[in-house]
């Protein structure tokens, strides 16, 4: 297989079979762009069937604008994003130096908190988390999006394995120079795990922006909504309008797509290394 | 020992305590209120069901779970997410497999397919949900007119969750490739030149050298998709609206859960279905552990 001499019809095969996936994952993203940009009589003619817009439309883009209050929508997506980033960065940081290079007594504690946490289904914390927020009196609230993400148990894992790779050397060259317990962590140790924090900040990123069913729960105002539930909401009040479903999924994807195009080797590794370390 | 020297050890345990458990504090806070508590509560309100307007709880015992096992709805939705994962886990994995293997080689066009296949990892499922909802329609619908017949892929009850998991391959594809990959990087080459003398063909190596190399990758790919497909409810929500007719043969334990928890205010029942679907991962997830050591090749 990984010979250069290798069969020229073995190579042919492998070439036409990845064309033919390449072309079943990008059809349905084209498919998306042609149909935003069709009229709805374009979109639902079959005889004759028609593929590329007469014009470039923006009509179905200024109707969903109209619906959907895309401008909050994206500043919201944006501030939940943020702050998830820096709560996981800073939280999982601290966890993985401490299980990472610390021995002291709760040690093990700490650990199968996380461990067990992580083995756990998601939606078994949600009845109680949102119960929670509701008797404060915070659904509707950033602090409600926030809130399952102010600590995490697979980044605090994440990060106590990067720790726990960095060498010993450092540490003791540390100690030698009088550098305290903290400031070993914030000046020695934090700054080398770099690759671990951008790998759990690409997936804290893109798994809030992804999330459909807490939003859907705990924000009943629309302009406090998060993208992908607005969506949702959207499909209930125009579900046949397709231009306009198109435009407003276009929308709502294009400044992930732009950025994961720019830094896509980042987010395949960050995102892979992320999960295989499990 | 000198008496100075555990003097010293002994401060430095104590600073590494204190340091320790100053860092560690408000995770392990923050995982016992969001996630431990939480989990007993959970476990708790399936004992209870609500009263009227939701508001007062009368403890049923195990009502909810003699309820839940004689709940058609219930039942369906467990074999629901058991088929969808016996489509979706076995197709997307062998599929991400092959792709891994091609794009391991010198081949050209080799990031351009990892960035193509992986897009689908940064696209809401939401999207993805309209998207595949728009192509699968059946009267206007690009699949069924490439196909030239018209058929109900979300409406026919024997159809429609082969299309959710048709959806869901597509969605994850990408990301077990890119893991399987790093996997394959590992295998050393020579393995692969010493087959190829031998004359030893594509499957053969794929069999004999490829799978047993990177089977604890592949058990661990195995293991969360396993878990993450008996959890599937984003594209269901999304596609299966209340009135179409194949709702029944698709809908899962989660999205039961979320129509009986919030939108049915039945909040007891709704936690019993997932602590049942919660029972269910873990004797999946150890039957799994069991069975790692007749396949997977540890170094």
């Amino acid at each position: 297989m990984h010979d250069s001499s290798k069969k020229l019809s073995e190579r042919i095969v492998i070439h036409v079979f990845l064309v033919f996936f390449s072309l079943l994952m990008a059809v349905p993203f084209i498919w998306m762009i042609l149909t935003a940009f069709k009229t709805q009589t374009e979109a639902t003619s079959i005889d004759p069937f028609i593929i590329f817009p007469s014009a470039l439309r923006w009509d179905a883009f200024k109707r969903v604008t109209e619906l959907l209050p895309f401008g909050r929508l994206y500043l919201n997506t944006l501030v939940l994003i943020v702050l998830r980033i820096l709560f996981a960065l800073v939280t999982a940081s601290m966890v993985g130096f401490a299980l990472g290079r610390l021995k002291f007594r709760g040690r093990g504690f700490a650990y199968a908190t996380i461990i067990g946490q992580m083995m756990v289904p998601g939606q078994v914390f949600v009845i109680p988390q949102y119960l929670m927020l509701s008797h404060l009196n915070l659904t509707n609230t950033m602090f409600a999006l926030l809130f399952p993400g102010l600590v995490t148990a697979f980044g605090s894992f994440l990060l106590t394995q990067a720790y726990r790779h960095l060498p010993r050397e450092l540490e003791e060259a540390a100690r030698i120079d009088g550098c305290s317990i903290g400031q070993t962590f914030i000046y020695v140790m934090a700054p080398l795990t770099r690759s671990a924090l951008v790998a759990l900040g690409i997936f804290t990123a893109v798994f809030a922006y992804k999330d459909l069913m807490w939003p859907l729960i705990v924000i009943t105002e629309k302009s406090k909504l998060t993208l992908a539930p607005a969506l949702a909401n959207l499909q209930g009040a125009v579900s046949t309008h397709y231009p306009e479903l198109m435009a407003a999924s276009l929308i709502a994807s294009v400044p992930m797509l732009l950025i994961y195009i720019v830094f896509q080797r980042q987010f395949i590794e960050g995102i892979a290394s992320s999960g295989s370390k499990l | 020992m000198t008496h100075a020297r555990s003097g010293l050890a002994g401060q430095q345990r104590r600073a590494q305590f204190l340091w320790g458990w100053a860092l560690v504090l408000p995770t392990v806070a923050g995982l016992i209120i969001l996630n431990i508590w939480p989990m007993i509560r959970t476990i708790f309100e399936s004992f209870y069901k609500a009263g009227d307007f939701g508001l007062s709880q009368t403890f049923v015992g195990l009502k909810n779970y003699q309820m839940a096992f004689q709940d058609p709805r219930v039942l369906k939705s467990l074999r629901n997410a058991l088929l969808y994962m016996l489509m979706e886990v076995p197709v997307s994995i062998f599929l991400a497999l092959l792709l891994a293997v091609f794009l391991n080689s010198k081949i050209r066009g080799r990031s351009f397919y990892r960035t193509l296949f992986f897009l689908p990892m940064v696209t809401a499922p939401a999207v993805v949900a309209m998207i595949w909802n728009w192509l699968y329609n059946a009267n206007y619908g690009l699949i069924n007119h490439i196909i030239g017949h018209r058929i109900y892929w979300i409406s026919d009850p024997k159809l429609a969750l082969m299309s959710i998991a048709i959806v869901g391959v597509w969605s994850i594809l990408g990301y077990n490739m890119v893991i399987l990959l790093s996997g394959l990087q590992e295998i050393p080459k020579d393995f692969y030149e010493a087959a190829d003398i031998d004359g030893a063909g594509f499957w053969r190596q794929l069999f004999q050298i490829t799978i047993p190399l990177v089977s604890p990758t592949l058990f661990f790919v195995l293991v969360t998709r396993v878990i993450g497909a008996l959890q599937v409810f984003d594209v269901i929500y999304m596609i299966m609206t209340r009135d179409n007719p194949a709702l029944e043969s698709v809908q899962s334990p989660i999205y039961l859960f979320y129509r009986f928890a919030f939108e049915e205010k039945q909040r007891g029942y709704g936690a019993t279905v997932v602590v049942m679907l919660l029972v269910i991962t873990i004797l999946i997830t150890i039957a799994q552990q069991l069975l790692q050591k007749r396949w997977v090749i540890y170094e």
